[in-house]
C-alpha cells in the first residue's frame, strides 16, 4: 500500500511536468489548429539556456524567470519568422514546418551545447518526508508545486484578464475579433510565446530527473501528446487532467504490469494515444468536432 | 524510327537516367557502389512515402518503423530459417505491406494532424518495441548478416562487360537495389497515371467531391497505406542487407524524419522527386561534413561538432524554407524552370501539354 502510494505520488509529479508541456501544446492548438512538434525541443533549448545561466553562477530562482522570459520572446520570434508565412497553409505544411523547426532546434542545441549528458541541479532536496506512510521526496513535491503554480497562472491569464479574453477570441473567431479591433496575428504570436514559456518550465522541471541533453524531450513530448489527446486537445483543463492520468498510469504500469518495466512505459503512452483516438477522438473534455460536409 | 522520334521527351530522360544508373558500378569503386545502393534504397522508401503523402494526402512520420519491419523480417528469415536472401526481399515487402494495410484502417478515422501525431509516436517507440521479443530479434545485440555473394552468371557477365575483376558483393547488391528501384518506380508511375492514382489525388484535393464522384475513399486510402508500407518494407530489407547488420538503434526517430525531408525536398507528388530526395538525403551529411573538414579556416572544434549537428540543422532549415518558398520541392523547381525556359525560347502562348502545372496547393 505504501509503495502504491509512493508510485502514485511520483506519477503525479511526472504528470505535472507532462501537464505543463501538454498545456503548451493545447495553447498552440487553440491558437491555430496545429500540434507543435517542436514544443519539446523548444523546451529543451530553454533548459540549456537555464543551464548556461546556472553555470555562470546565477542563482536558481533568478535564472528561472530569466529563462522563462527568454523562452517567451523566443516563442514570439519563432511564430513571427517561421510560422507566420505558412499561417494559412494546409495542415500538412504546418506539421512539416514544425518538424523542421524541431530538427533545427535539436541540431542547434547539439551545435552550441554538445551531445554530452549534463546533470541538472534541482532546487529541491531529495530528502523525503512522510505522507500517510509513503516517503515523498521534496523533489517530487516541489515539482508538483511548481507545475500547479504555472497551471493556475495560465488559467488566471486566460480566464480572468482582458488579454486572455482577446487571446481566446482571436483563436475561436479570428474574423469577428479583427472587426472588434483585436490584432489577431499578434495574439497568435503571444500564444506561441506563452506556450514556449510554459514548455520551458516543464523542461527545467524534468531536466533534474532525466539528464540534460538535446534529445531529452523526445520521450517527454510523447507523454505530453498522450496527455493532450486524452484530455481533449483543445481543452487546457483537459491537458492538466490528462497529464496527471498519463503520469500515474505510466508509472503504475511500469511498476506493476508484468512485462512493461521501464523500457516499455513509452509504449503505454502510445497505447493511450491510439486507444483515445480510436475510441473517443475528442478526449475526455474536448468538444465533439462537428464537420460540415 | 517514327516511333522513336515521336517518343515524348521525358522518355529520353528516363532512358538516360536508367543507363547512368545501370553503368554506375563499372565506373566507381566497389565501396561507392554500396553508397549508391543506399541512395537507391532511400529513393525506394521515399517513393513509398511520396505515394502516401504526396498523392493520397495522408501523412506518416513513422516510415522508419516500416523499414524496421522489413529489415527484421529479412534478417530473421535469413538468420533463423536460412531462407535465400533474394527470396526474403519480396516476403519482407508483402509482410510490411500487409501490416501497413491494417494500420491504414484505424488511420482512416484520424484527421491528418492526429495521424501525424500517432505515427510520430510510433517512430519514437519503435526501437524499444524491437528490443522486447528478445528471442526473435536478439534485443540490443542486433542480428549480423553475412555479405551477399553475386551468383556466377552475374559475376562473369560483369567481368566480361568491364574487362576487369569479377563482381564484388557490394556491386551485386547495387544491382539488386537498382532492379528493385527501377521496377518499383515503374509501378508507382503506372499507378499514379491510372485510375488508382487519379482516385488518390481526387481524395487528396477534395474528399467530399471524390466521394460524390464514386471514389471508394476508405478503400483507396488504406490501399495507399499498404502500398507505401510495401515500398518501405522492400527498402528496409535491402537496407538490412546493405548494412549487414540490423539493430534497434538502426531505426531511430531521426531516420523517419530524414525520409520525410527527402520526400519534401525531392518534391511531393512527383515521380522524379523521390530519386532526387534519395540522392540528396544520403549525400548531404557526407558531403557537407567533408566540406567543413576540408576548410582550414574552420576550427577543428567547430568542425567536429558540425559533423554531429550539421545535418540536423541543415535538414531543419531546408524543411522550413522549402515548405515556405517551394512546396513542390526540387522536382517542382526544375519543372517550373524548364517551363519558363521553354516559354522564353518559343514565345508565349504555347502551353506545355500533357502534364498539369504543378499545383502549389498540393500540400
Amino acid at each position: 500500500m505504501q509503495e502504491l502510494l509512493q508510485q502514485v505520488l511520483s506519477g503525479i509529479a511526472s504528470g505535472g511536468i507532462y501537464a505543463s508541456l501538454a498545456l503548451a501544446l493545447v495553447l498552440i492548438y487553440n491558437a491555430m489548429g496545429l500540434v507543435n512538434f517542436a514544443q519539446g525541443e523548444m523546451a529543451m533549448f530553454a533548459t540549456f539556456l537555464a543551464f548556461t545561466l546556472l553555470g555562470r553562477g546565477v542563482s536558481y530562482w533568478v535564472a528561472l524567470p530569466i529563462t522563462i522570459a527568454i523562452a517567451f520572446i523566443g516563442g514570439i520570434v519563432i511564430q513571427r519568422v517561421v510560422i507566420r508565412p505558412v499561417e494559412r497553409a494546409p495542415v500538412l505544411t504546418l506539421v512539416i514546418v514544425t518538424l523542421g523547426l524541431a530538427t533545427l532546434i535539436n541540431g542547434l542545441a547539439g551545435f552550441f551545447f554538445g551531445y554530452l549528458q549534463h546533470p541538472f541541479p534541482s532546487p529541491f532536496s531529495v530528502e523525503t518526508i512522510d505522507i500517510f506512510g509513503a516517503a515523498a521526496s521534496f523533489q517530487d513535491l516541489g515539482v508538483i508545486g511548481v507545475s500547479a503554480v504555472v497551471l493556475v497562472l495560465v488559467y488566471l491569464l486566460l480566464q480572468r484578464t482582458t488579454l486572455g479574453l482577446a487571446l481566446r477570441a482571436a483563436a475561436h473567431h479570428p474574423e469577428a475579433s479583427r472587426l472588434l479591433g483585436i490584432r489577431v496575428s499578434w495574439m497568435l504570436a503571444l500564444g506561441w510565446g506563452l506556450a514556449s514559456a510554459v514548455g520551458a518550465v516543464s523542461g527545467i522541471m524534468v531536466a533534474p530527473i532525466l539528464l540534460l541533453e538535446p534529445n531529452m524531450m523526445q520521450t517527454v513530448i510523447i507523454y505530453a501528446f498522450a496527455a493532450a489527446v486524452l484530455g481533449g486537445i483543445e481543452s487546457p483543463l483537459g491537458a492538466v487532467i490528462g497529464g496527471l492520468i498519463v503520469g500515474v498510469t505510466v508509472n503504475l504500469a511500469g511498476a506493476y504490469l508484468p512485462g512493461v518495466g521501464g523500457d516499455l512505459q513509452l509504449a503505454v503512452a502510445f497505447a493511450i494515444i491510439i486507444a483515445v483516438l480510436v475510441v473517443r477522438p475528442n478526449g475526455l473534455l474536448g468538444r465533439r468536432a462537428v464537420r460540415r460536409a | 524510327m517514327r516511333f522513336v522520334s515521336l517518343a515524348p521527351r521525358r522518355y529520353w530522360l528516363i532512358a538516360l537516367v536508367l543507363i547512368v544508373f545501370a553503368g554506375l558500378p563499372t565506373q566507381v569503386t566497389s565501396f561507392q557502389s554500396l553508397e549508391w545502393a543506399e541512395v537507391l534504397i532511400f529513393a525506394i522508401v521515399i517513393m513509398g512515402l511520396n505515394l502516401l503523402v504526396g498523392y493520397s494526402g495522408q501523412i506518416s512520420l513513422g516510415h522508419g518503423a516500416f523499414m524496421a519491419v522489413g529489415a527484421y523480417t529479412t534478417a530473421i528469415l535469413i538468420h533463423r530459417y536460412h531462407v535465400d536472401y533474394l527470396a526474403t526481399i519480396p516476403i519482407a515487402g508483402m509482410l510490411t505491406g500487409l501490416l501497413g494495410f491494417f494500420l491504414g484502417i484505424p488511420a482512416l478515422r484520424l484527421s491528418p494532424l492526429y495521424l501525424a501525431l500517432a505515427t510520430f509516436a510510433l517512430a519514437v517507440i519503435t526501437p524499444s518495441l524491437i528490443k522486447r521479443p528478445e528471442k526473435l530479434t536478439q534485443g540490443n545485440q542486433g542480428i549480423l548478416l553475412l555479405p551477399m555473394q553475386p551468383p556466377d552468371w552475374a559475376s562473369s557477365l560483369f567481368a566480361s562487360v568491364t574487362g576487369g575483376p569479377a563482381m564484388s558483393g557490394d556491386q551485386w547488391l547495387y544491382y539488386v537495389c537498382f532492379i528493385a528501384a527501377a521496377v518499383l518506380f515503374w509501378v508507382a508511375w503506372n499507378i499514379v497515371r491510372r485510375r488508382p492514382g487519379r482516385a488518390l489525388m481526387a481524395i487528396r484535393d477534395g474528399e467530399v467531391a471524390a466521394a460524390a464522384s464514386g471514389v471508394n475513399i476508405a478503400g483507396y486510402k488504406t490501399l495507399a497505406f499498404g502500398l507505401s508500407a510495401f515500398y518501405a518494407g522492400i527498402a528496409g530489407a535491402l537496407y538490412g542487407l546493405a548494412t549487414g547488420y540490423v539493430s534497434p538503434d538502426s531505426f531511430p526517430l531521426g531516420l523517419s524524419l530524414t525520409l520525410l525531408v527527402g520526400a519534401v525536398i525531392g518534391g511531393l507528388g512527383s515521380i522524379a522527386g523521390p530519386l532526387l530526395g534519395g540522392i540528396f538525403t544520403f549525400w548531404l551529411p557526407i558531403i557537407s561534413g567533408q566540406f567543413v573538414q576540408s576548410q582550414d579556416w574552420i576550427p577543428d572544434q567547430v568542425a567536429s561538432v558540425f559533423k554531429n549537428a550539421g545535418p540536423a540543422v541543415t535538414y531543419g532549415v531546408l524543411l522550413i524554407v522549402i515548405m515556405i518558398f517551394a512546396p513542390n520541392g526540387l522536382a517542382g523547381l526544375i519543372l517550373s524552370a524548364y517551363a519558363r525556359l521553354r516559354s522564353r525560347l518559343r514565345g508565349v502562348g504555347e502551353r506545355t501539354s500533357g502534364q498539369l502545372p504543378p499545383d502549389p496547393q498540393t500540400v
